[in-house]
């Protein structure tokens, strides 16, 4: 019986080793593939907003390299570069992504392209923010306390929100004031259904603006810009980056055909660009 | 109301226009939650009946930890599978994080504690005489393993559809490991998410919708399997 039971299992394991090979056969990359595949860590506006679903075939074609994009919170995106886990990043939270190159394992650092944040909130505007500068509208609605939503999750759009709110003085917390932990396509939708406020890059708002209750309330102000900037990554951070792949993203993103797209995303859709492609322009007009 | 509607008409004119997008993200997502089912069967069923026929010390813990298992969460599953895939992970010279080959593994562990639980509980059903008839009557036990199997067909088959409506439903662990890249690791449930973060309530509705019709499909193939021979007297 032992015998028997031995075999029996030895019979399922080969049973079991044959299906797995036979299952990565199946699930294996098709020929037609390129081989070069690199990982691209980026923030959720770049995805949510459909610029990369332009900007990648076109970079596919031209450089043969495949991208793997990973669409998470800018905290998230830096954090997977650190961790060798990716080879190239496009995010925005400037003084993350300083502190993040100090520390060695990042290569070469470029402005991208800019947006902007903008406060919108409920049409009714219960905290009476329309107009206001961006620390004089959040005093405001911590004042009223009217609902305020939050992404809560570390991201670009968090780290500038927490800036605006240590810039007006003001320490949210209290019921007002909610935090999803969510991406940007979320919040808003989490805002709308609640008649609260949030902060969002122009980008994702006109693109969901159709199916939302919010209105842009406070804009325009300097401390308002939303600034992306692409992040080569090292072997320092990783043996498995690949430097290569990330220096012909880089290359391409700021080069001038890409920089054209960059500026011509949305405009037939939303009658606006989404975003200002900003390759070689000085730090310095953009308040950095 | 009218989004719903919308997502109906948008489910009929996806399906019905050919949509080459629409149309992989169908065909992968059948393949990845049928190649997990089919592993997690491979693996699940010996198990389940070694654990179910056998006694062997920790064999209750081993059923403890498959029932718990069941109610794993796919987002912590996704979880461990992300980490050991990393670059920097055991397994990262594999290359496999945001390919199906990572969602067919991580799809396999959430299915394959559902397939052991199962199996068990099914086989241990079965009239205990029933092993020890067959092996006076000459069989092999790998005979009698498989009139046993047969014998348990219809809770067998129920693990089965219990195993791949756990994996083609769920979307912590194909996020986590597949990425949802368009075109090489996006399925129904990942494309739903994306389309509702994107404000597209008609198109996430209408993906979820053929999801429905895509478990109901294959559900009722294996209902139709598993009810051939249960012909009322």
């Amino acid at each position: 019986m032992v015998t028997a039971m031995r075999k029996g299992i030895l019979l399922g394991l080969a049973w079991v080793a044959t299906i797995l090979l036979a299952a990565c056969g199946t699930t294996a990359p098709s020929s037609g593939e390129p081989a070069k595949s690199l990982i691209l860590a980026t923030t959720t506006s770049t995805q949510d907003s459909g610029l990369l679903d332009e900007l990648l075939p076109v970079f596919t074609r031209e450089s043969g390299w495949q991208v793997k994009t990973v669409a998470v919170g800018s905290g998230a995106a830096i954090e997977l570069g650190r961790r060798g886990e990716a080879d190239v990043l496009l995010v925005h939270s400037p003084a993350a992504e300083e502190k993040f190159v100090a520390e060695g394992g990042a290569g070469q650092r470029r402005l991208v392209m800019h947006n902007d944040f903008v406060l919108v909130g409920p049409p009714d505007d219960p905290a009476k923010i329309k107009g206001a500068s961006s620390t004089d509208a959040l005093k405001k609605v911590a004042d009223a306390k009217a609902v305020f939503v939050s992404r809560g999750d570390e991201s670009g759009t968090h780290s500038k929100e927490k800036d605006l709110w240590s810039k007006a003085g003001v320490t949210p917390g209290g019921n007002w004031y909610q935090s999803t932990g969510q991406g940007m396509g979320e919040t808003l939708r989490v805002a709308s259904e609640k008649g609260g406020y949030t902060l969002s890059d122009r980008a994702t708002y006109l693109a969901q603006r159709d199916t939302l209750e919010l209105e842009v309330l406070s804009e325009g102000d300097p401390g308002l810009l939303n600034v992306y900037h692409v992040i080569e990554m090292t072997t320092k951070a990783g043996d498995k980056v690949q430097p290569d792949g990330a220096k012909a993203f880089a290359d391409w993103l700021v080069a001038e055909p890409a920089q054209r797209l960059i500026g011509e995303f949305g405009r037939a859709k939303y009658g606006q660009p989404l975003f200002t492609p900003d390759a070689g322009a000085d730090e310095s007009k953009l308040g950095l | 109301m009218d989004v719903l509607f919308d997502g109906l008409a948008g489910a009929v004119a996806l399906l019905l226009s050919g949509d080459e997008e629409s149309w992989s993200i169908i065909a992968l997502t059948l393949r990845i939650s049928l190649t997990a089912t089919a592993i997690a069967l491979l693996i699940g069923v010996p198990l389940g009946a070694v654990v179910a026929l056998t006694r062997f010390p920790g064999r209750r813990v081993v059923l403890a930890a498959a029932n718990t298992g069941m109610g794993m969460p796919p987002v912590v599953v996704g979880l461990f599978v992300t980490v050991l895939l990393w670059r920097s992970g055991p397994l990262g010279g594999l290359g496999l994080l945001y390919t199906p080959s990572a969602m067919v593994i991580a799809q396999g562990a959430i299915a394959t504690p559902i397939v052991v639980a199962l199996v068990a509980a099914a086989l241990q059903q079965v009239d205990p005489d029933f092993l020890v008839q067959m092996r006076a009557l000459g069989a092999t036990p790998a005979r009698a393993l498989a009139a046993l199997l047969g014998e348990a067909r219809l809770p067998l088959l129920a693990g089965a559809m219990a195993a791949f409506g756990a994996v083609v439903s769920e979307v912590g662990a194909a996020q986590m490991v597949g990425g949802n890249l368009a075109g090489q690791t996006r399925v129904l449930t990942t494309a739903a998410v994306l389309a509702t973060s994107r404000g597209e309530f008609p198109l996430a509705i209408a993906f979820g919708l053929i999801l429905l019709l895509l478990a109901f499909g294959v559900n009722l193939a294996l209902t139709l399997i598993q009810q051939r021979r249960v012909v009322p007297r």
